[in-house]
């Protein structure tokens, strides 16, 4: 498998998401840069998290208008599918591919910790009833409007809910995904959930593997 | 870029005067050694860069004859203190570790957001100017008390900035430590540390060379921004240092971001001759301080550099603290490929000099000179910049004899447990004890996928990317010791930071200091800073430790008086086999040990200071011989995987010690109960000490941890103990109740869990 990782200046989670793709899933990583275009030659794409360009007009709009980003609007039109983390979930959204918007958390802090998800949507069943994930972020509050919402819930487009909400998201919601579940986007970082630090929660080591190992063999096998 | 050799002599600027010497910090006995030293009346630009590289803040001048005498000899040393822009020590054939840690006080009191956030980037240029792609950042904080309005407007802002400049940048935060105490209301602490890897081949310098090289501006545009904040921490705080908060500089961590990754990319493709950050007195430091080390001049043409603002004039240019930017030299056939990775990530690059064989720098602005001074003349390692011992007077000092409570004891023999559940609450709720959580929820602690153990515990342990080794880390300082024995409270400092990092099974490698103390200029601040590193430098020798460098901040006082004398220790600690990690929580089906000379003390301790408000030395007794073998016996026991995990007794005593076994195992999803064994007061340290039960459960104490061992490997570890002739007592199990069972009481877990996740949580 070949993955194309979108890189624009201030992202920071590009080397994690490679370390993960290359060293657990044997997966060929290319670095895509924000200024080029690129050929649609990969088989998944990942918008990491960061802070693109700074993050200083609103997550992810510059990141949107790039021309790497029309490349990618391009691949998922040809239905390669897409995730976007943490900031690539703004972007996502950001750019159309996804609906709604993320903003500030409702503290108006950073917040960094494990939070508890319910696995949603054809997520459902998949997870375990304590699945947890890092999240860390500043805007990661989902929000939409009241049609949208329906529509995600009508077309079981959530992916993961928060169990105990931390930042004022819509409906709890963690992440969701495109009604043809081409492009996922997600606030917690599945990525950061892989090699086991001890101090994390005893159970959790396995939950970032858990995530790659659904989506590569169920949703895009 | 034409070598301007017949650049004309007079100078377009006029001289400078004694008056405006004066105004810009210098003594009057300093002009007149300027005047020595270049022959003549300095110009207006002159007398300004020298203003700003005599300053304390550049100059050292009041420490640098002590800090020279600072310990620092280590096989593994590949950077000498002073000399490059941070400590560097050889982890491996491959790798190195590169440290530093530096305070923001001054700016953060004025300005907490930008002043907590420049200091982190501050920092981590340090780091990555060495070649070092940064893995992790610690900061060290002092508050006044929370419950005032004002500290808990620094503790957030400050806090923010750390967390909003880290987590933009993408280096995670693996620890630190915040303790409040009201001498810093007015002055706060902010010490930011990093820690970075770079492969020893690639580790840079900043040693300009080459005759006829060019010096490239990198980096963000210069504005006035800063102009003068080397002067401004180089004096003590007043009412109206809040007017000068246009010496705070402002950051901006995505272009930092930038500057890093173009930095690293250029330094990796081996281009660069010479690079150092612009920080404290920016242009100015910098290029003086680069071609003072490398014995080379440096002609600066200031119309090149990039600016933000119009009419700067040259002495700004010199002294602007404008963040984000760096000084490179770069061979002339280099320049363009320096320029295209500048490019591609979007930033400001210029020739803006060259490099001489005139040993001056000399500073041009359109055609016209406004400066031209000896390198040697500007910087301290040159001995350019004046040095001074300044005079030490021993204040009194509180020592009296041991500080007795015996509370606790009584409602132990009472069976009050109502009284028992009001002190423990007390003592773990307390700013100082409790969880930091609601300050490490707000950094990125994971990023860079590393993580072995994040910040909480004993020390934050990273992985190397490449290879099988991690880094362990921490940063340690104890205002209440120094201000009782200093050289004494020093030494308690680096063996605190050498214990937990051993607690986590790895060895101590090297130490970075930041030394914030008051006005140097008053005899009795003088004497707690001389102590402080005499004790510091002495304990280091006999960890076999040596200080890498680090960073002083002197008047860190406000018209309420000086701060507790506040020496804080970042050391870094190597685990061959990060596996091998040693944790803190409690595990089931275990038995816990106290380990060490365990002599504990309550004068100075936390639980006096809580409960009474009061501390006084003498401190508790340390050896440094009696550390070494307490920590080379967890090493021991590591390695033949006779123990589950360890912490040191600190802060709050062995009660504190053994609830945060207890919490960290909580935080993990584990509820365990815990039993302190039966014959707890009958154990030899009762016996052989006479212990009160007060000072026995959180007395502070050396050389101690309390050490977690699965019940099959007991035997194993007694006998170790024995083998190795090290003190030890039984101290409880492990269970599954909820409880923490004490002479057949049985207190609630969970009130004292949820009073420290919350005694700091109230306040933000």
């Amino acid at each position: 498998m070949k993955a194309g990782i979108l890189v624009f200046p201030g992202i920071n989670c590009d080397n994690d998401l490679k370390l993960v793709l290359n060293r657990v899933y044997n997966f060929q990583t290319e670095f895509l840069w924000h200024t080029n275009s690129f050929k649609v030659e990969h088989d998944i794409y990942f918008v990491p998290g960061g802070f693109s360009y700074g993050d200083y007009l609103r997550s992810g709009a510059m990141a949107s208008r790039s021309l790497s980003l029309r490349s990618l609007k391009d691949a998922v039109s040809k239905g390669i599918p897409a995730v976007g983390i943490c900031n690539g979930f703004q972007i996502l959204t950001e750019a159309s591919l996804l609906p709604g918007a993320l903003v500030k958390n409702k503290t108006l802090k950073h917040i960094a910790r494990w939070e508890n998800l319910s696995a949603e949507g054809l997520f459902k069943n998949n997870f375990t009833e304590d699945y947890a994930l890092p999240i860390s972020h500043s805007e990661g509050n989902y929000l939409c409007d009241d049609n949208t919402l329906k529509e995600l819930i009508e077309n079981e487009q959530i992916i993961f809910k928060y169990k105990k909400n931390p930042n004022g998201s819509t409906e709890n919601i963690a992440g969701i995904a495109s009604k043809d579940y081409k492009i996922l986007g997600l606030m917690p970082h599945p990525e950061r959930a892989v090699f086991e630090a001890k101090d994390w929660p005893k159970n959790n080591a396995n939950f970032g593997k858990l995530f790659f190992d659904f989506i590569f063999s169920k949703i895009y096998s | 870029m034409v070598f301007l050799d017949n650049m004309k002599t007079e100078f377009a600027d006029r001289e400078g005067t004694l008056e405006e010497a004066v105004k810009l910090g210098l003594l009057k006995e300093e002009f007149e050694l300027i005047k020595e030293k270049i022959g003549r009346t300095p110009t207006f630009t002159e007398l300004a860069m020298f203003s700003g590289m005599w300053s304390e803040h550049c100059s050292y001048k009041n420490s640098i004859l002590l800090l020279k005498k600072l310990y620092c000899e280590s096989e593994r040393l590949l950077a000498s203190p002073g000399e490059e822009n941070a400590g560097a020590l050889r982890i491996n054939d491959k790798y190195a570790v590169v440290f530093k840690i530096e305070s923001h006080n001054h700016p953060s009191a004025i300005e907490p957001y930008q002043g907590a956030a420049t200091g982190v980037g501050g920092i981590m240029r340090d780091v990555f100017t060495m070649g070092a792609r940064p893995i992790a950042t610690l900061n060290s904080l002092r508050f006044g008390m929370p419950d005032a309005a004002r500290n808990r407007y620094l503790l957030r802002r400050v806090v923010k900035g750390i967390g909003d400049y880290g987590n933009s940048l993408g280096i995670a935060c693996s620890g630190g430590e915040l303790f409040f105490h009201n001498s810093y209301t007015k002055n706060p602490l902010v010490n930011a540390m990093t820690v970075g890897i770079a492969k020893v081949e690639n580790l840079a310098s900043s040693k300009a060379s080459g005759i006829g090289n060019s010096v490239l501006y990198v980096g963000a545009k210069t504005g006035r921004d800063g102009i003068h904040g080397a002067s401004f921490a180089s004096k003590d705080l007043s009412e109206s240092s809040a007017e000068e908060r246009s010496a705070v500089q402002v950051g901006d961590p995505f272009l930092e971001k930038l500057v890093m990754e173009a930095t690293l990319e250029c330094i990796e493709k081996k281009l660069v001759i010479a690079v150092q950050d612009m920080g404290a007195a920016g242009l100015l430091s910098s290029s003086s301080e680069m071609s003072s080390s490398g014995d080379v001049g440096m002609d600066l043409f200031l119309e090149k550099v990039p600016a933000r603002e119009t009419g700067m004039l040259p002495f700004e240019f010199m002294l602007s603290e404008s963040q984000e930017r760096m000084l490179m030299v770069v061979k002339p056939e280099n320049i363009s490929k320096v320029r295209e990775v500048f490019e591609k990530w979007e930033l400001d690059s210029a020739e803006i000099g060259i490099i001489t064989d005139r040993k001056k720098l000399r500073i041009f602005y359109n055609n016209e000179t406004y400066a031209d001074v000896p390198v040697h003349a500007l910087t301290v390692n040159s001995q350019g910049a004046p040095r001074y011992t300044r005079e030490s007077k021993k204040p009194n000092l509180k020592i009296s004899e041991q500080i007795q409570i015996d509370d606790f004891e009584k409602a132990i023999e009472n069976k009050d447990i109502d009284s028992l559940c009001s002190i423990i609450k007390e003592i773990i709720s307390h700013p100082n004890l409790a969880s930091r959580h609601p300050v490490y929820e707000q950094y990125d602690t994971d990023i860079g996928n590393m993580r072995v153990i994040g910040p909480g515990q004993n020390a934050g342990v990273y992985r190397l990317e490449d290879g099988k080794e991690a880094l362990s880390m921490t940063t340690d300082g104890n205002g209440f010791y120094i201000a009782l024995e200093p050289y004494k409270g020093a030494v308690h400092t680096v063996a605190e930071a050498y214990r937990n990092l051993a607690s986590c099974g790895s060895m101590p490698l090297g130490i970075t200091n930041c030394l914030n103390f008051a006005n140097p200029y008053k005899p009795e601040n003088y004497y707690f800073f001389k102590e402080a590193v005499t004790g510091m430098s002495d304990a280091a020798k006999e960890f076999k430790l040596p200080i890498t460098g680090g960073n002083v901040s002197f008047y860190n006082e406000s018209e309420d008086g000086p701060v507790l004398p506040t020496p804080t220790i970042g050391m870094v600690g190597l685990i061959e086999n990060a596996d091998k990690t040693l944790p803190a929580h409690l595990i089931s089906e275990a038995q816990v040990f106290i380990i060490g000379n365990f002599h504990p003390s309550l004068n100075a301790s936390q639980y006096v200071y809580i409960r009474e408000k009061k501390s006084a030395g003498p401190l508790p007794e340390i050896n440094v011989e009696n550390e070494i073998k307490s920590a080379e016996l967890i090493f021991e026991a590591n390695n033949r995987e006779l123990i589950a995990s360890a912490t040191d007794v600190s802060s709050g005593g062995i009660m504190t010690a053994v609830l945060e076994m207890i919490f960290y195992a909580k935080r993990r999803g584990e509820n365990l109960g815990f039993s302190f064994c039966e014959k707890l007061f009958e154990n030899r340290y009762f016996t052989q000490q006479k212990l009160n039960k007060d000072m026995f459960f959180f007395g502070e104490s050396a050389h101690t941890y309390l050490v977690c061992v699965s019940l099959e490997k007991k035997e194993d570890f007694i006998n170790l103990l024995k083998e190795k002739n090290l003190p030890y007592a039984y101290l409880g199990t492990s269970n599954s109740s909820e409880f923490l069972k004490l002479e057949n009481m049985n207190l609630p877990l969970n009130d004292f869990y949820e009073a420290w996740l919350n005694g700091l949580a109230e306040y933000f």
